[in-house]
């Protein structure tokens, strides 16, 4: 798997010691390709989840050959014209090449033992998880898409926040993809929201909050602020586990964590309960 | 530069409202003037300097904050200081007022004048309380028909230890949802700092109005140079680059009206701003008057789910 760089397209990640990205970096066990594949990324040790591409989660969860994915052709736009050290455009070819994807969020539908869903599930991998048009876009169409069919949709996020190459439409995807998790709800349908590390800044502040229900990955940051900007703007000292998933379950933020390895099976029953059509 | 779509779509609109007979009388033709002027601004790129310099009008100490507003536009102003959970958070207001005669509710963030003032209201950065407080006057506007109006001027959410255990994102998030909610006309008007997160949190609104040495952008531009150059010298730069001025968010279509200001900016003449403001305020409400609740509701969800650019 490539080495993720989370330093630029995030403000809220310390520089990761230089390790080989299949080395745990909580009890240094070393895996090979197919081993982390087959434990679903998680480090059999220690149980540390390492960061799941898009194609990898949508495979673990939908049944064998259910997913049919939407809006494929949807592709980022330069709207400013923005260059800082490098253009945006050239971020953006090279992010497709790496990931092989078109944006940070795949949709589509699907079914997960027999129960058919909405898929939304986003891509650290690509600028970070940065949500910019395509996202908000993305999104928006697959609460249609689960409003039209009438079943529930999982957004599965990691995210840095804001695509800040996009400016101020960027900002302008929180109220959009809000406005759509609304309509979702008019048409009495579920949302369903699984953060996986990290999900932060306005991926949070925006459809991830607003699930139904809201689980989160074993020690997932979900913080507004990453903890760099809160200790140097507040110079407090942060919490051991600030940020994390349970923290925040400890303050009743989010409704339950569920490791990787029970997340298919934890869905299941939730779209059950919320009578999911077969 | 060929036109924008924002601006052809300003045109259409002119054009349709120009042949219309004018029954409606001063209402239309206020509107027919308010679109030339938007139009003719559109057309006024601004320079790096003067992107700049609204950058630091924004940010003038003596600029005009929520209240000083407040003060000038409402009669029989009462402030609701709680969130009915568990703070009253200083760097949001809400609270009941008649705008000419009629009661509005109002919410916005505010800043405080002296070093004391600054630190109680957290130089306008709200906590997860804050925005419990204002999403809480805006469901009272929705239950008795009153309209709402909300101020942004805020340099972004507060990034706190406690802030994070209390659900800054998730309360940014519900404050929006909120609005999306609403069967109350909204109009929001960036009047300082539109800092991000912190400030689309009470700007889902039907009208969304921009004073000009405004500015409303997704990070500040210290904090985008920090992240991009590694260097939050290089503001300026960061500015420049991604443009937070008012022109340039009309012309998205982010923002639907531009609201001028006295010349030399808001902090010269308070009196004269609020006077602008208030005028602006009124034609957008007056607007929207009349449009039933779930038109409302529905148009306003449409206008936020339409904005984006991609291929």
């Amino acid at each position: 798997m490539a080495k993720i760089d989370v330093s630029v397209e995030t403000n809220d990640q310390p520089s990761p010691p230089p390790t080989h990205p299949n080395t745990c970096p909580s009890c240094h066990s070393h895996y090979r390709d197919d081993e982390l594949e087959q434990s679903l990324w998680v480090c059999e040790q220690c149980g540390h989840h390492f960061p799941m591409r898009a194609p990898a989660r949508i495979t673990s969860l939908a049944d064998a050959g259910s997913f049919v994915e939407e809006a494929t052709e949807l592709h980022s736009e330069d709207p400013l014209g923005f260059f800082d050290l490098r253009p945006y455009t050239e971020r953006l070819a090279e992010a497709e090449m790496k990931t092989g994807l078109a944006d940070a969020m795949v949709i589509g539908r699907a079914t997960m033992d027999g129960r058919r869903c909405e898929l939304a599930v986003m891509d650290f991998s690509f600028m970070g998880g940065s949500m910019g048009s395509v996202v908000g876009e993305k999104l928006s169409r697959a609460c249609d898409s689960a409003a039209e069919a009438g079943m529930p949709l999982v957004a599965v996020t990691s995210s840095g926040g804001a695509r800040m190459q996009e400016g101020i439409l960027a900002l302008m995807q929180l109220p959009k993809t809000v406005a759509a998790v609304e309509d979702l709800h008019d048409s009495g349908q579920a949302l369903i929201c699984v953060m996986a590390h990290p999900t932060t800044g306005g991926v949070l502040a925006s459809f991830a909050t607003l699930g139904d229900v809201v689980l989160a990955e074993p020690n997932a940051l979900m913080s507004f602020a990453g903890p760099r900007v809160v200790q140097e703007i507040t110079r407090e000292k942060l919490p051991d586990d600030f940020g994390r998933a349970e923290q925040n379950l400890r303050y009743g933020q989010i409704d339950a964590i569920v490791p990787r390895p029970e997340l298919r099976t934890t869905l299941t029953r939730l779209l059950r309960l919320f009578n999911a059509p077969d | 530069m060929p036109p924008t779509e924002h601006e052809l779509r300003l045109r259409q609109r002119l054009g349709r409202l120009r042949n219309l007979p004018l029954l409606g009388g001063a209402r239309i033709s206020g509107e027919l003037e308010r679109l030339e002027r938007q139009i003719e601004r559109i057309g006024e790129e601004a320079t790096d300097e003067e992107i700049w310099r609204k950058v630091e009008l924004a940010r003038h100490d003596e600029r005009p904050y929520t209240l000083d507003y407040v003060e000038r536009l409402l009669d029989d102003w009462f402030e609701l200081h709680g969130d009915h959970a568990l703070a009253d958070d200083g760097a949001m207001i809400a609270g009941l007022g008649k705008l000419d005669g009629r009661t509005i509710v109002l919410v916005g963030q505010q800043k405080g004048r002296d070093i004391h003032e600054r630190a109680s209201r957290r130089f306008g950065m709200p906590n997860p309380e804050g925005y419990r407080k204002a999403w809480q006057a805006m469901e009272l506007a929705d239950r008795h028909g009153f309209p709402v109006i909300s101020l942004v001027d805020t340099p972004g959410a507060y990034p706190g230890v406690v802030a994070e255990q209390h659900g800054q994102g998730a309360a940014i998030a519900h404050s929006q949802a909120t609005m999306a909610r609403l069967k109350v006309p909204i109009v929001a008007c960036v009047i300082g700092e539109g800092g991000s997160g912190g400030a689309i949190a009470i700007a889902l609104a039907d009208r969304v109005l921009m004073q000009e040495n405004a500015i409303y952008s997704v990070i500040s531009p210290e904090g985008c140079a920090a992240i991009l150059w590694r260097d939050a010298g290089q503001a300026k730069k960061a500015a420049a680059a991604f443009r937070p001025d008012a022109v340039h968010c009309l012309e998205l279509g982010v923002v639907d009206e531009i609201v001028s200001e006295p010349v030399g900016g808001a902090h010269i003449d308070p009196d004269m701003a609020a006077r602008l403001l208030g005028q602006a305020l009124r034609e957008s409400l007056a607007e929207l008057e009349g449009i039933p609740g779930e038109d409302l509701r529905r148009r306003r969800r449409a206008r936020f789910r339409s904005l984006g650019v991609f291929a």
